[in-house]
């Protein structure tokens, strides 16, 4: 069977060769590197531009960036015909292809994340690695912590006020560099699809930027919800073994930094939805009152077959309702729980209706595709490009965090500065 | 303790030392790999189609699978012949069942998904077949968008595919405006049309117009005046496919109606 041939139903007149060829995991890769670059700027809100009320959760953003930052490039890897290929774009980048910049793009990014990761947890690595370099008789399990923590140090044990200071500044440079970066990887993603002059609803300047915005608001609206899970366990956590649980906090502390910390990040949520909102609305605006050719097929798509997935899921439910949740005053922990979920229910089915919205008409303007995700894997291209795939790449930010929290910890202020 | 000298001069060999296995890496030119064709620059491949010539029967979508290699039943197809009915009433239909490899057998219009359209002889202004093939653009988006520069412009024009190198992202399809490319069923890497480039470097004909008993199909070299092709394009009427992308097409058509798609 031909790729792409067992989710695609054609209607009307469409052309032999075309099918729906960017499925679900095409959807995921723009939803992934947006959750990283919305995650970097949350927490660069904090280290460049000094809201302190952000402080909490700078630190947390900044580490679920870094996890969901190797996730990021799996959706592609998924989708290539030639998986193990894939290192042909480093190997041979043909620069007039957008794809093409990925690696410079990913690995800068990455590089900035890691340098700053590493002199926000210096002193953390020190602390660690020196009193277990002088313990005589080392357990198996603190050799491997010795050596983890000790080559992350990269041999410099100095920790005095001087250099701290130093390091804050190097910080502060790293995350101002880093956020045009974190715009450009994002933005970038959408540049792929601005820019293919065949997709009549994909080609747009503005492709980019609402990518971003829209990038920003689920980044934001994830490490939100990650934020209170993770606070709702230490809550959890605390009444359960209060003695041998080492941080002290009362629970009642606990929970006033909680909403303290939510509604602050809730506001910076509101203003880049609303900025997100404004620029897709536009586009839509723009392309209703110029009309070109495709106008009349796009617009069949938009009011006609997608209708429920574009106003109904994505305005309505994913930017109507929380912006009505967020503005509400005396916002709490569990009205905020839904309104982020419903945040990036809407950013997802915003990639969704951008992605397979684009190719649910021809390039007859005579006909329509429709995209029937596979549920059940059937074999191995099923489940990659099917909703077991999808899930796969959902999830795997999770517990690659909490792998690095081992070593990154988001939450103890004393051990870090 | 390292000193600031020390570092730097180390920091400079260590870049010597990685910078020496990158040169290895050259960003290479598919137009330099391109094996060198003598007087290949005095070749420019173009293609031309009499749409008054064509009746849909078929053949050279059936020679060109076969010369291709391109599985007889899949449902895709490197060359294609589309059906146009306009009616009285100013409706137009157009289908294209299985490319037209097996012709168009029945009078009725493929909707797709099972459901068929019976126009009445008598309601029927206007009917007319459009072959459709790649069309070698002179500015071919699926070269430019393609990241490993696995798909390559030949100097005569065409453009190719390298299977070995060709990493399946699908981008150079999503770019195509015409919708001649797709993966093919065996190899799973792009394919698409290239004026069955073996042959014609061989001074051969392509398959399609080898096949076409009528005539509808043409190839020809733009750059020798002498062509029969290249006049009939100079001195006739001739329309191109979807200007407005800029892609610079060399397919050139004769009877091309506006509501070609």
């Amino acid at each position: 069977m031909v790729h792409g041939e067992l989710w695609t139903v054609k209607e009307l007149f469409v052309y032999p060769n075309e099918y729906i060829y960017w499925s679900v995991q095409i959807v995921m890769y723009p939803f992934m590197t947006g959750l990283v670059a919305g995650a970097f700027v949350l927490s660069s809100l904090y280290h460049v531009f000094g809201i302190k009320q952000l402080r909490e959760m700078a630190r947390f953003a900044l580490v679920f960036s870094f996890a969901l930052l190797f996730v990021a490039p799996m959706p592609i890897v998924l989708h290539l015909q030639y998986p193990f290929r894939g290192v042909n774009i480093f190997m041979t980048p043909h620069f007039t292809s957008a794809i093409a910049a990925f690696g410079i793009v990913f690995s800068a990014y990455g590089a900035i994340v890691a340098s700053e990761l590493w002199f926000l947890y210096r002193k953390h690595f020190v602390e660690v690695a020196l009193p277990l370099k002088e313990k005589q008789d080392k357990s198996l399990l603190e050799w491997l912590k010795f050596i983890v923590f000790c080559s992350l140090t990269l041999g410099v044990y100095d920790v005095s006020e001087e250099t701290l200071k130093r390091d804050e500044k190097a910080i502060r440079v790293l995350a101002a560099i880093g956020i045009p970066v974190a715009c450009f990887l994002h933005g970038y993603a959408g540049f792929i699809f601005g820019s293919v002059k065949a997709n009549a609803l994909w080609m747009t300047p503005l492709m980019p930027v609402i990518f971003i915005m829209s990038a920003i608001v689920s980044g934001i609206a994830l490490c939100m919800l990650t934020y209170i899970i993770t606070m709702e366990l230490r809550k959890w956590l605390w009444s359960r073994k209060k003695s041998s649980y080492r941080y002290m906090e009362s629970k009642q502390e606990l929970a006033g930094v909680e909403v303290n910390v939510i509604r602050i990040t809730a506001k910076y949520l509101l203003m880049f939805l609303v900025l997100a909102i404004t620029l897709e609305l536009l586009d839509l605006i723009f392309r209703g009152y110029t009309a070109v050719k495709s106008w009349d097929v796009i617009r069949s798509v938009i009011y006609g077959r997608d209708f429920t997935d574009i106003f109904v899921l994505q305005y309505a439910i994913g930017n109507l309702i929380p912006l009505i949740i967020f503005l509400l005053p005396g916002l709490t922990i569990r009205r905020a729980v839904i309104g982020v979920c419903f945040v990036i229910f809407g950013v997802f089915m915003m990639r969704w209706n951008v992605v397979i919205g684009g190719q649910a008409f021809s390039l007859t303007f005579a006909g329509y595709m429709h995209y029937h995700l596979p549920i059940v894997p059937q074999d191995w291209e099923t489940f990659k490009e099917g909703l077991a795939g999808a899930l796969s790449i959902a999830l795997m930010p999770f517990p690659l965090f909490w792998v690095m929290s081992k070593i990154f910890p988001v939450f103890d202020a004393k051990e870090s500065h | 303790m390292i000193n600031r000298r020390d570092f730097l001069k180390n920091t400079a060999k260590g870049i010597a030392g990685i910078a020496l296995p990158l040169a290895a890496f050259e960003i290479f030119n598919p137009g330099k790999l391109f094996a060198d064709k003598s007087d290949s620059s005095k070749v420019r491949y173009v293609f031309l189609i009499d749409t008054y010539k064509c009746v849909g029967c078929g053949m050279c979508v059936k020679a060109c699978k076969h010369e291709n290699e391109i599985p007889y039943d899949a449902n895709v197809t490197r060359t294609w012949v589309e059906r146009y009915v306009m009616t009285k009433e100013g409706e137009t239909f157009a289908d294209t069942p299985k490319g037209a490899r097996d012709g168009f057998t029945t009078s009725r219009i493929d909707l797709g998904g099972g459901k068929f359209q019976d126009i009445r002889q008598k309601d029927i202004e206007k009917a007319f077949f459009v072959p459709k093939l790649c069309n070698q653009c002179e500015n071919p988006p699926c070269v430019q968008v393609c990241p490993v520069g696995a798909t390559y412009q030949a100097p005569d024009g065409v453009v190719m595919v390298d299977r070995t190198w060709c990493i399946g992202c699908g981008y150079c399809i999503m770019g195509c405006p015409y919708g001649v490319r797709f993966f093919h069923p065996v190899y799973h890497t792009a394919e698409k049309c290239n004026f069955c480039y073996h042959r014609i470097t061989k001074g051969l004909k392509t398959a399609c117009v080898q096949a076409c008993p009528f005539g509808a199909r043409q190839l020809g070299n733009i750059k020798d005046p002498a062509d029969p092709v290249t006049k009939i394009i100079m001195t006739e009427r001739v329309g191109i496919l979807k200007e407005e992308y800029g892609t610079k097409p060399q397919a050139f058509y004769l009877g091309l109606d506006r509501e070609v798609k």
